[in-house]
């Protein structure tokens, strides 16, 4: 199987998409004649040309809108946010259209449009530049939100994406956009509303999504050293959650920690750990703990970034905690 | 303040004009029966934006528009809606509230909808919709289709900044978009002069962009008809959008809960003494196209037909519990709880 780059999976899930049908289009800044500010859609240009792939002014609202309007009608648009941070300038078209206008029109319209882009803390970009902003989306009835951690699921996501016909928000990382792995060629699709089991465990699960994947995984060598038995879930998708996948692990392990790299109040793992703990809270030999961005806004400085992030010993010493060790 | 009619010259024969007449006695009669349900019989809630005095702006430009053009607009939806043939009994419904309404209950007052007939929606986030209709033209241009899409919205709207947006890259990429502004002066109660550095509001969303750019008295119904259909000749031909600032009155307060007090008695006085819907009558009848007698039978019929909307609607089913669950996404929806 091909290795290739995560920004090369999604310039694949979405040169093929392209291919297989007209009415899809990308727009966002920077996408055509630049050729990405993250070089996402390198070549997309030349190969599509100007109708397909449009480079927009500064104005996130206005482009968001107009996908949602070129959506109402019957194409299939792909919006990119140069990153996600820029994507709140535009969250009333997100949240008041594309999420709502099915529900108000009563069936009448669909919003099939897939928002794409950057997001995440990156590396001294500064609390502007660095949200996370799944908790935010994952709240609003009518969006689907995705974030893949690996190449394959980010080109098998992005496909499932652009053929969804309802508003997706596609929340890519900027630090995995030169991890590298083997992507299935041609026809792959990874289902929506999966999660995936990443490593097979026994005695805790480990929850999480995107970037942090990666540190849960670096944490399950760790305790594995250590005679700990970690099963890690990777969500994929927020919204609609894989609740029985993360069920039925639990009740397995009847421990559970969940890695995100959003803020933890009102996170995306405080409506899991609810939902877990309504659930199965007989299954639960330890409350749920979390491992969040701490609650600051995000810094400048390389240190004090990196404190805020998810990192292997907080993973470690929480998988602890619930374990009594 | 909107003068009497004074360009009115036929330019449409007597059938058509008849018709908008009778349109225009509709949507007036339909808001003026909608506020007697929502102030007496408690049977319609939520916020309730009436059209009365407008009526020729939305009648007069959806009147030329083809079958498989595209309309949208915003919180103050009900004469688009009516105008382009949306019934009054789903218009009524949707007040109500019933399964039968134009968008199913689900929309209310401010969001009705109608896809068959091209009309996507009443928008109540002010501004909101207009990068929608840039996006509903980048549509008919990417399919290289001749048809067009005219957008609504208030004087209030052109200090968002999701209009400059949309209106920029509307003309940027010359999308088929008939950007009509309905001017009444006010931004619920804020006029324009409070709200606005710059009055001439065509140098505003016309001029800085490039756009062609009308001011007109829009209560001149065929004034508006005329002017909008040499804007939709221009998108047809791919020559871009159009800017037509439609000079008006709102009769009512800016919801069903505003009594006005911001502007005077005199002002409104004058406005009701020059209802544009009985110039365009005394208009047709100076042209001998219409009596006394038939404007009667089109009151009454248009009474009939809003008595018999309200009773439909009345007697329609809310929807059943169950649906509050239904039409949130295409794929079988999940709720987070």
């Amino acid at each position: 199987m091909p290795v290739i780059s995560f920004r090369e999976a999604l310039n694949q899930a979405m040169c093929e998409e392209m291919e297989r049908d007209d009415r899809v289009f990308l727009m966002g800044e920077e996408v055509a004649q630049y050729d990405g500010a993250y070089k996402v859609s390198q070549g997309m240009l030349k190969r599509f040309g100007a109708r397909r792939v449009i480079d927009t002014p500064i104005s996130e609202e206005g482009f968001a809108g107009i996908g949602i309007g070129a959506a109402m009608v019957g194409l299939r648009p792909i919006i990119e946010f140069m990153t996600f941070s820029f994507s709140i300038v535009a969250i009333d078209q997100i949240v008041n259209n594309a999420a709502n206008v099915r529900y108000m029109s009563g069936g009448q319209f669909a919003v099939p449009i897939v928002f794409r882009g950057s997001s995440g803390m990156a590396g001294c970009l500064g609390a502007t530049h660095s949200h996370r902003l799944e908790a935010w989306y994952s709240h609003i009835p009518g969006l689907t939100v995705i974030l893949p951690g690996t190449p394959a699921d980010a080109k098998g996501l992005l496909k499932s994406a652009i053929r969804s016909d309802d508003p997706v928000v596609f929340i890519e990382h900027e630090v995995l956009y030169h991890e590298r792995g083997e992507v299935p060629e041609g026809e792959h699709l990874v289902p929506i509303g999966k999660a995936d089991v990443k490593r097979r465990g026994s005695d805790v699960t480990l929850i999480t999504y995107s970037r942090s994947l990666k540190t849960t995984l670096a944490a399950a060598e760790q305790l594995a050293s250590e005679g700990i038995d970690a099963e890690v879930i990777d969500l994929l998708t927020v919204r609609p959650l894989d609740l029985d996948t993360l069920l039925q692990s639990v009740i397995k392990t009847h421990r559970a920690v969940i890695v995100e790299e959003d803020w933890p109040y009102c996170g995306i793992g405080a409506g899991i750990s609810d939902r877990l703990t309504r659930k199965i809270f007989d299954e639960l030999d330890a409350p749920i703990l979390r491992v969040a961005a701490k609650d600051a806004p995000i810094p400048y400085n390389r240190a004090l970034e990196a404190s805020m992030l998810p990192s292997v010993p907080r993973i470690v010493a929480a998988v602890h905690d619930v374990l009594y060790r | 303040m909107v003068q009497v009619q004074t360009e009115a010259k036929p330019i449409v024969n007597r059938t058509q004009a008849i018709a908008w007449l009778r349109q225009m006695m509709l949507i007036r009669r339909f808001e003026e029966r909608a506020e007697m349900l929502y102030q007496k019989g408690n049977k319609i809630g939520g916020f309730f934006h009436q059209y009365s005095g407008q009526e020729p702006v939305a009648v007069g430009s959806i009147g030329v528009l083809r079958e498989d053009d595209y309309i949208i607009t915003a919180y103050r939806d009900h004469g688009h809606a009516l105008a382009r043939g949306m019934t009054a009994r789903a218009g009524m419904a949707e007040l109500l509230g019933k399964v039968t309404g134009c968008s199913r209950g689900k929309g209310g007052s401010m969001h009705f909808f109608d896809a068959e007939k091209g009309f996507l929606g009443g928008h109540a986030i002010v501004g909101s919709h207009i990068p929608l209709a840039a996006g509903v033209g980048f549509a008919i241009r990417y399919r290289g289709e001749d048809r067009v899409c005219v957008c609504y919205f208030g004087d209030g709207a052109i200090n968002q900044g999701s209009v400059h947006e949309a209106l920029n890259m509307a003309a940027l990429w010359k999308l088929p978009v008939i950007f009509i502004l309905e001017n009444n002066l006010y931004a619920m109660g804020t006029s324009l002069e409070r709200s606005t550095a710059v009055l001439d509001l065509r140098l505003r969303g016309a001029t800085a962009y490039g756009i062609p750019g009308y001011t007109i008295n829009g209560n001149d119904i065929e004034l508006m008809a005329q002017t909008t259909r040499d804007a939709a000749s221009r998108a047809r031909a791919g020559e871009g959008p159009t800017f037509i600032e439609a000079q008006t009155y709102r009769y009512k307060g800016h919801s069903i809960s505003d009594p006005g007090k911001y502007r005077l008695r005199e002002e409104l006085e004058s406005a009701i003494k020059n209802d544009p819907i009985i110039i365009y009558q005394n208009v047709l009848k100076e042209r001998g196209w219409i009596d006394d007698e038939a404007i009667d039978a089109i009151r009454e019929e248009v009474k009939v037909e809003i008595e018999e909307a309200i009773e439909f609607a009345e007697q329609s089913e809310e929807p059943p519990l169950s649906e509050l669950y239904e039409d949130i996404t295409v794929a079988p929806y999940v709720p987070q709880e």
